[in-house]
């Protein structure tokens, strides 16, 4: 009699059945295909080649021969405020040193408005000159107080606007609306400093004052300038449709009369100083502005503005080098399409499901997959591609806002991120549909059609800002580095890069499809035969 | 050749893929078209507008269903194994080429004529409203004007060289997800690119080449000294993409198996 031979077992370890498992199982499938690897590898690098494409040929300023090949101009300077942000600093100013606390009153008159009258630009100053025209609603006169007259200075300024009644401004990005707005008609201003806070307060009379607002402003030295200043931005560009292009906003002046100037406090005996601060030809600027002194006061007329620099000629944001996102986008979106509908071509996905039977893990170990890779992608993309298409702008005598490293982040991060979900997106209705030429399509459809109605096709600013909040493609907001102000007049539209949601909720609106469409190929997965 | 048509003919008939892909393509043509009719108002625009390349913006969405239903028409044969039976019972593939793409271009002509006709009579019945009037200069939207017949009829043209470039796609590369892919960055890619570039001669080339760009100036019915080619130039360019991409097609299908 023979003992009985034990059944055979192998030796191995049984294998573990987690999520984790899954996830290698899944990443071992994108690792393998050797194909996808390479399409990721050239997905980042046409992001970069069309950062060079799209920035390169921006060359700014004249040149004298007629091949522009040669042609270096230095690029234009554009002070930055006390915040880091890039500021149009020009006006009229009448001004006296102030050497500690004090205070400043004076009566403004009406303001009346100046228009431009020849078709010329900043770059050619010789028919800049104005006539009566309409007043810019934020054109500016009133009271300040500013470190120095140097471009770019820290400041608080009381003031009466073309239609926006008194403000309470200070440095560039701040401001606030004295009590009742009231339109045009002569106000009492006052403006005092204590040390570093400045108080700005409005009247009727002269005799009842209501405050404006105040100032705290850090670092202000001991002697700074005070006085009455002018100033009037240019016009909104306006929009052609389906032209795919803006034209640029004229020039424009206005005209204030101070009178009943008082000064309180350590004014140091000296005459009243008359300057045009700034006017380096940033924004276009009216060439026949200045002050006079007439009677007991001064009338004053001033053109160009003192806020953030916004749609400066010649001026760019990240959005240039960010061209070949969209090219790096189509890719991706097929190549995650391609990460589950290969499956179905080829069976394989009868393999995934008997190795794991729960769906909604396979799904979920396939987008974590995908969404890895190309978040990777895409940032190794945009870091290479922001700081080699801004380096280029600006050797081309091209302005390149400045951002800052948190912008810059959250620019990368973002559109990272974008290609990501969007990638995820695709997986989710390549799954749910099958069909890969559908599924593609429609991730197209929904993130680039609308880029290209906006940016290409230029369809009516409504349009635009609908197409922005309601499809996926708000998400690009995440590329926005200039803020919009409500203080500057400007055409806010996405065409520009000024997009109607923040970064974070245009984001949010790209998840929320995401999330949707997640949940629906989870649903159709598990209710259908494979 | 015409037992080869009339085998394709029955594959596209009786596939159900093939009436919703043709009616989706009216409906979103249509729908797009009647809602930037309905956002543009006069008093934004001044005047010069072009009302009836406005009138028929629908296709930038019309033309992707289009070009999904040109390659499922081969890729589906590629992906299911069917494409060997097909060229066991036709085995001149040049002819299976001409074949399908005959078939597949008669239903897109026809759709593409309703979705342009829909999308001319929203315009005709939505933009007066938004006063595009004659008190304002702008005549009611009409066939019987030249330029409109001209961009209405080229616009039902540029829909079947679409599915003609996607079907060349798709038969070269087979896969349909990089198919589409390809046709749609060729399509899309060019004018964003053109609007991002900043060298205006770059811009134009650009704006010649792409077969969106190029074939979509067919719509234009004022200021035509301002495009960058003639509307039926721009179409004769989309026209040699199809062509090109065809004969590129037809040579890979002799030349590979299947």
């Amino acid at each position: 009699m023979t003992a009985a031979t034990a059944p055979y077992r192998s030796d191995l370890p049984a294998g573990r059945d987690g999520f984790g498992q899954l996830l290698h199982a899944e990443w071992t499938k994108f690792r393998t295909v050797r194909g996808w690897v390479i399409t990721t590898v050239v997905a980042v690098l046409l992001v970069v080649a069309f950062a060079y494409l799209g920035t390169f040929h921006h060359k700014n300023g004249v040149c004298t021969t007629p091949s522009s090949s040669s042609c270096h101009v230095p690029q234009p300077h554009v002070p930055l405020g006390p915040g880091g942000e890039a500021v149009t600093d020009t006006y009229s100013l009448v001004h006296r040193a102030l050497a500690g606390d004090g205070s400043i009153t004076v009566r403004v008159g009406a303001l009346s408005g100046l228009l431009q009258t020849g078709s010329g630009n900043s770059a050619s100053v010789s028919d800049m000159g104005g006539a009566p025209g309409a007043l810019q609603p934020w054109a500016k006169a009133g009271l300040i107080v500013t470190a120095s007259t140097k471009p770019g200075a820290a400041y608080a300024a009381v003031m009466l606007t073309g239609a926006h009644g008194v403000r309470m401004q200070y440095d560039y990005t701040h401001d606030t609306a004295g009590p009742g707005v009231s339109a045009a008609g002569a106000r009492w201003l006052r403006l005092t400093r204590s040390g570093e806070t400045l108080t700005g307060y409005e009247s009727g009379d002269g005799r009842i004052w209501t405050k404006v607002g105040s100032a705290h402003l850090d670092g202000m030295p001991g002697s700074v300038q005070g006085g009455l200043f002018v100033t009037s931005p240019p016009t909104a560009p306006s929009q052609a449709f389906f032209a795919g292009g803006n034209a640029g906003g004229k020039a424009s002046g206005a005209t204030a009369r101070f009178d009943g100037l008082t000064l309180r406090g350590q004014w140091p005996a000296a005459s009243w100083k008359r300057q045009n601060v700034g006017a380096n030809g940033q924004v276009p600027t009216l060439t026949s502005v200045g002050s006079n002194k007439s009677g007991t006061g001064f009338t004053v007329s001033g053109s160009g503005d003192i806020a953030p620099a916004v749609g400066l000629p010649a001026a760019f944001t990240d959005q240039p080098s960010l061209t070949g996102v969209f090219v790096g986008l189509i890719v991706l979106i097929v190549l995650a399409t391609m990460f589950i509908t290969a499956e179905y071509r080829r069976g394989l996905i009868r393999t995934t499901f008997a190795a794991s039977p729960r769906r909604g893990q396979v799904l979920a170990a396939k987008a974590i997959v995908i969404a890895t890779v190309t978040f990777l992608a895409g940032a190794a993309a945009t870091a290479v591609s922001i700081p080699l298409g801004n380096h280029l702008l600006r050797a081309n005598g091209n302005y390149v806002y400045p951002t800052s490293t948190l912008t810059d982040l959250r620019v990368i991060f973002g559109t990272a991120a974008l290609l990501a979900l969007a990638a995820v997106l695709a997986l989710a209705l390549g799954t749910a549909l099958r069909r890969s030429a559908a599924a593609v399509t429609a991730v197209i459809l929904l993130i680039v059609l609308p880029d290209m109605l906006v940016v290409a096709i230029a369809v009516p600013t409504g349009v635009q800002q609908l197409l922005m909040r309601v499809t996926p493609a708000a998400a690009f907001a995440v590329e926005q580095t200039v803020p919009q102000y409500h203080q500057v007049n400007y055409l806010y539209a996405p065409s520009n890069g000024f997009y109607p949601l923040a970064p974070a909720a245009g984001f949010a609106v790209l998840l929320a499809y995401t999330a949707v469409a997640l949940w629906f190929a989870a649903y159709r997965l598990r209710t259908r035969d494979a | 050749m015409s037992n080869a048509l009339h085998a394709e003919w029955t594959k596209l008939r009786t596939v159900s893929a093939t009436g919703w892909l043709l009616l989706s393509a009216i409906v979103l043509t249509v729908a797009l078209s009647a809602v930037v009719a309905l956002a543009v108002t006069y008093s934004s625009t001044g005047s010069g507008e072009d009302i009836t390349k406005l009138s028929l913006a629908g296709i930038y969405v019309g033309q992707a269903i289009v070009a999904i239903f040109a390659v499922q028409s081969i890729s589906a044969e590629y992906s299911t194994g069917m494409i060997r039976v097909t060229l066991t019972a036709i085995p001149r593939r040049p002819t299976l080429l001409a074949a399908k793409a005959a078939v597949l271009t008669a239903p897109i002509l026809a759709a593409g004529a309703v979705a342009v006709l829909g999308s001319v009579l929203a315009g005709r019945l939505i933009l007066p409203a938004n006063g595009f009037t004659a008190a304002h200069g702008y005549a009611l939207l009409s066939l019987s004007h030249g330029p409109t017949l001209r961009a209405a009829f080229g616009s039902v043209l540029y829909l079947g060289l679409i599915a003609l470039l996607s079907l060349a796609v798709a038969t070269a590369v087979r896969e349909p997800a990089v198919a589409i892919g390809i046709v749609l960055g060729l399509l899309f890619l060019f004018p964003i690119l053109a609007a991002l570039v900043g060298d205006p001669s770059l811009k134009r080339h650009l704006q010649q080449l792409g077969p969106m760009t190029a074939g979509l100036a067919i719509q234009t019915t004022t200021n035509l000294h301002h495009l960058p080619i003639t509307p039926w130039a721009g179409l004769g360019v989309l026209a040699a993409w199809a062509t090109a991409a065809l004969l590129v097609a037809g040579l890979l299908l002799r030349r590979r198996d299947a």
